[in-house]
Parts: C-alpha cells; structure tokens; sequence
C-alpha cells in the first residue's frame, strides 16, 4: 500500500497556528472558477447586457419620433442612465441567479459540510466568499458597463449626446459595476439566509423585480418614500449620471442604501451560518 | 483521542443522543455500532462540530473541534450523506479543500493516487459512482495526514474489492498509531474491522467493551432438538431450568442446557432424538437481540433471517 503520510511536503502552516485569510482567498477562488454553471452565467452576463443595451438603445433611436416629449426629455435629461439601464435590466437576473447559486449549491450539494469540516469557525468562509464573489463580479461589471456604455452613447449621439468626460457620466458607469456587484452580495446573503437555491431565486428576484410594481400601488407619498428606498430601486441610482427630478435619493445616497440594505442581510446570513446545525 | 462526555441532542421533541459518554483511544479501529436511526450519524456530526449538542461536550485531541487551527491535519472525517458539489472535479474539490489549511497541490495529487482515483480526478464528481464517492471522500479525510480518522459507515455502497481495501486502510492506518472511529449498522462488518466497540441505540450506550468480550457475551448458546415427542420432552427440559421454545417447522430450540445435559436427559425419560445439534447465534441476530428493544423503526413481528452461524 502506498504510504499514507504525506511524502512530498509538509503544509507550509505550522499545525497550530490557523491558516490566513488569503489561503481561504484561494479556496473560494478555487470554488467559483471551478464550476461550469459559474463560467456559463458569467458568460451570460456579458452576451445579455451588451446584447440589450445594442437593442434597446436601437429601438429608442428608431422609435424616437414617435415617442413622446416625456421620453424624449428623460433621454436627453441623463442619456446615460438610459443605456446603462438597457444592459442591466436582464443581465442583472444573472447576477442575482449566480450570487444565490454560490452558497445555495453547497446546500443542495452537500459541500456545505465539507466547506464547514475545514473552516469549522464558519463565518471566516462566508467572509472570504462574499470577498470573492463581490470582486469578481464587481470587476467584471465595470467592464460589462463601459463597453456598454460605448456601444450605447454613438448610437444615441445624434438624439442625445453625452461623452464619459460630462458630469457624473464616469462615476455613473463605475457606479453600473458596483451596483451589479452589490446586488450579487444582496443575492448571496439571501441565498446564505434560506439555504436553496430555487427558493433564493424566487425571493431575490421577487425583491427585485415584483416589489417594485407592488409598491407603487401604494397611495400618495408612502408609496413614493417606500418605493425609494427598496434595495435595487435605490442601488441602481449609483449607476445615473446625476438625480432625475422625480428622485427622492442622490446616485450616493441610493447607493448607501442598497449597501445597507445588503450589510444588514449579510450579518443575519452570517448569524444564521453560525448558529443553526449545518 | 476522542471524549464525549454526556452528550445530548435533540430535534424538536425527538431525543437522538441522550447522555452519551465514551472515549476513543488511539492505535485500533473502533467501531461505531447501533441500528438504523440510533444516533450515530448524530454523534459523530456533534464531534466534529456540524451540530451543537443541547448538553455535554465533545472533544478531539483535547479540543473542541472548532477551535481546532488546522482542522483538516488533525481530523479527517467521512460524512455519510455526500459532501461534494457535483459539478466540481474531484481534483478541485482536493485542492478547494487543501487550500484552505495551507496544503499545495502536491499532496492533493497524492491522496488521488493513494485511493485511486487518478484516472477520473478531472471529472465531475457528479457522474462518480457510490464507490468512487466513497474514495473521494476518504480522499479528502486523509488530506491533512491527520491523527484522528472518523468514518461514517465508509464501506455503504462498495464492492466487495472496495470493502477489502477500506477495511485494510482502516487497519494501517490504525497500526500506525491513529485513533480510528468507524461507524457500521453491520455487526459482522464489525467483528472483522473493529478491535472494540462502541454500541448504542436510541441515542444511548449500549456497549463499550472489546469485540471479542461483545461476542462472547451477546453470542447466545442455542441447540437444536428434533424429537417425535417434542411436547413432553419441552416439559422435562424446562423442568431442568432449559428455555425451550418451538421453531416453525416443529423443532425445539433449548437454551440455557448445553448439548450433552440435554442428550442425558432425553436418555433418562426414554425419548427418542432426531436432531440435537449445539448451534452459537450469528453475530448479527446476537446483535439485534442486544439491540431490539432499542430499535427505532421495528417492523411488528421482524422474521428473523438466517445469518450465517459463525
């Protein structure tokens, strides 16, 4: 039989001293990329944001006379919001589906346990996930925003011109990457918080998407002031190039919302973690 | 070495270890023994901190297993429910795992080869079957060259080829100076791994002695006896302080009298024997005689099968 022992090396770390953040860096790094569905939604991500930005940016300039003067004004008030919004509009649900799927697949799978067995103090794992998961993402929509943002702005140009070097233009299309790469946390925390996958989906997305129409229902001023403060109607402020005049919150103060809203959904995900039977 | 000392846990209203305390000692297998639904999975999810016990306290190596720095070069465990993601490769489950003690890809490559997996280490762990499951969890147990081994029912699903071989490591790995804590609800499994035993049922200790004590203590001495005069020749026996009882096609099987008394006694009352053979119970019927009382789900009237007599 072969030797059971370790023959090639001993471990770098000497055995009483616990391993350091980076090594547990490397581990999730090592999780994400290694799973084919996480390379397929990146990919997604990618083709669906730039895809709908050429096509609704393309459909806004073929309509254009016969939109009205409200459109009109909106477009030519913050063209950038206007194309941003296009690429986002679909491509975010793919961020919402891979921030639950990163933690929920280890639930469904079992590797939770596994997971757990090496990082048995637990939240340092959630930690570095969360690390991972939101500088991936982060990174890549960045990038996903300015292409985006320069295949929108010279099909828009001759309706609604706007260059990277106006005001709040440029903080607006990092601000596209940090809002996609928060909501992937918010996904995330959500999915950490019940633990499957479908069901994480549904309720991301119903935060997202469903919330949103069923608040405006609400009468008056209510309605208007719960309506701003929803987690991706007050994060995707971040991603305009300045406050539209039906907005309660600043692009900044939108965004510190969503990151509360998303902080505050990560301590209850990490108190859960901590606590209950894994 | 492993402590558990008054160990409780339970779900809800259902109690699945109550007050259990036992130690592990390191240098031979122990096994990990009870029916179906006895808490063992349990127990051994508490030692290694999965789930909070409700009351007493479980210790590896002097620790609580979540204080341990390093855990994977302390323990290796095998849990009985998979702890895989499907769509990873066994490589890189390894190495997900190994990163995060500090462990390179070198020894990642090693337990690959040394439970045999080389061939399939890049495919989906998904597509494995029951047995190369099982060796990549072994695989990931032996990764940090730990001293203490916990093996939750490890020879489920495996070909006889694969229970030799897992049978064989636990007792290398034994022999080598390393606590090893292996679980099986087979107690013939057992008698062949396990130098002692640890028995429990409904959530409680049962046994915690050698396996050669457990057999000889639990193994009931039984004979058989055919005889045209069955009735009366139960009577006599019973008499002399046998328990007889009648088998279904019309034997008596007498305990508590050995053969030979048996065969005087038939002499002296005149009675003629077909039959009188000495039979020891299987293990495994002396081992759910030992447990039925603690069995969680026992069907009515159980037929009890025919192990083979050892």
């Amino acid at each position: 039989m072969t030797t059971v022992s370790s023959v090639t090396e001993r471990p770098a770390v000497p055995a009483d001293h616990r391993p350091g953040f980076h090594h547990l860096l490397r581990s999730e790094w090592t999780k994400i990329r290694s799973v084919r569905s996480t390379v397929w939604s990146l990919i997604l991500l990618v083709v669906l944001d730039l895809g709908f930005t050429a096509l609704f940016v393309g459909i806004m300039v073929g309509q254009w006379d016969k939109a009205s003067p409200q459109d009109h004004a909106n477009a030519i008030a913050d063209p950038t919001s206007a194309i941003l919004g296009s690429g986002f509009f679909l491509s975010q649900l793919t961020v919402c589906v891979l921030g639950v799927m990163v933690i929920a697949s280890e639930y469904s799978t079992g590797m939770i346990r596994a997971s757990l067995l090496a990082v048995p103090r637990r939240v340092p794992m959630l930690a570095a996930k969360a690390a991972v998961f939101g500088l991936l993402i982060l990174v890549l929509g960045t990038a996903v925003s300015f292409v985006s943002f320069f295949i929108g702005a010279p099909m828009l140009h001759s309706k609604a011109p706007v260059s990277l070097g106006d005001p709040g233009v440029l903080r607006a299309v990092i601000g596209g990457g940090l809002y996609l790469a928060v909501l992937g946390l918010f996904a995330m925390a959500i999915g950490g918080i019940v633990r499957h996958t479908a069901a994480g989906i549904t309720g991301v997305i119903g935060f997202v998407l469903v919330l949103q129409p069923l608040v405006q229902l609400l009468p008056g001023s209510i309605g208007k002031h719960v309506h701003a403060y929803l987690p991706s109607e007050a994060g995707h402020l971040i991603a305009q190039a300045h406050q539209g005049k039906d907005d309660l919150l600043t692009p900044w103060q939108g965004f510190g919302v969503f990151c509360v809203w998303t902080a505050v959904l990560l301590v209850i995900a990490a108190v859960v973690l901590k606590r209950r039977d894994a | 070495m492993i402590e558990a000392k008054n160990l409780t846990k339970r779900y809800g209203d259902k109690v699945a270890v109550q007050d259990l305390s036992f130690t592990v000692q390191p240098g031979r297998v122990t096994g990990f023994l009870g029916p179906n639904g006895a808490g063992k999975s349990t127990t051994m999810r508490l030692l290694l901190g999965l789930d909070r016990p409700d009351g007493g306290d479980a210790t590896i190596a002097g620790r609580h297993y979540p204080d341990l720095p390093r855990p994977l070069s302390v323990v290796g465990a095998l849990l009985e429910a998979r702890a895989v993601h499907t769509g990873r490769s066994a490589y890189n489950h390894l190495l997900c795992l190994a990163q995060t003690q500090g462990i390179g890809p070198a020894r990642v490559q090693e337990v690959i080869d040394l439970v045999g997996l080389r061939e399939v280490a890049r495919k989906r762990a998904g597509g494995f079957s029951l047995g190369m499951g099982q060796r990549l969890g072994i695989a990931a147990a032996l990764l940090g060259d730990p001293s203490v081994l916990i093996l939750d029912e490890p020879v489920n699903g495996l070909d006889p080829e694969g229970i030799l071989w897992i049978r064989n490591l636990m007792k290398y790995l034994a022999a080598e100076g390393r606590t090893v804590f292996v679980s099986s609800h087979l107690m013939n499994e057992m008698a062949v791994t396990a130098e002692h035993l640890i028995v429990i049922g409904r959530g409680r200790l049962i046994a915690d002695c050698s396996t050669e004590e457990f057999i000889e203590r639990s193994a009931e001495q039984q004979v058989v006896v055919r005889s045209p005069d069955a009735e009366r020749l139960a009577a006599v026996l019973d008499e002399e302080g046998g328990k007889t009882t009648v088998d279904g096609d019309g034997a008596l099987l007498v305990s508590n009298l050995e053969a030979p008394r048996i065969g005087e006694l038939a002499a002296a009352g005149g009675f003629v024997l077909h039959e009188l053979t000495p039979r020891r119970g299987s293990l495994e019927e002396a081992f759910m005689e030992l447990t039925r009382d603690s069995v969680e789900y026992g069907t009515a009237s159980a037929p009890h099968a025919e192990g083979d007599p050892r």
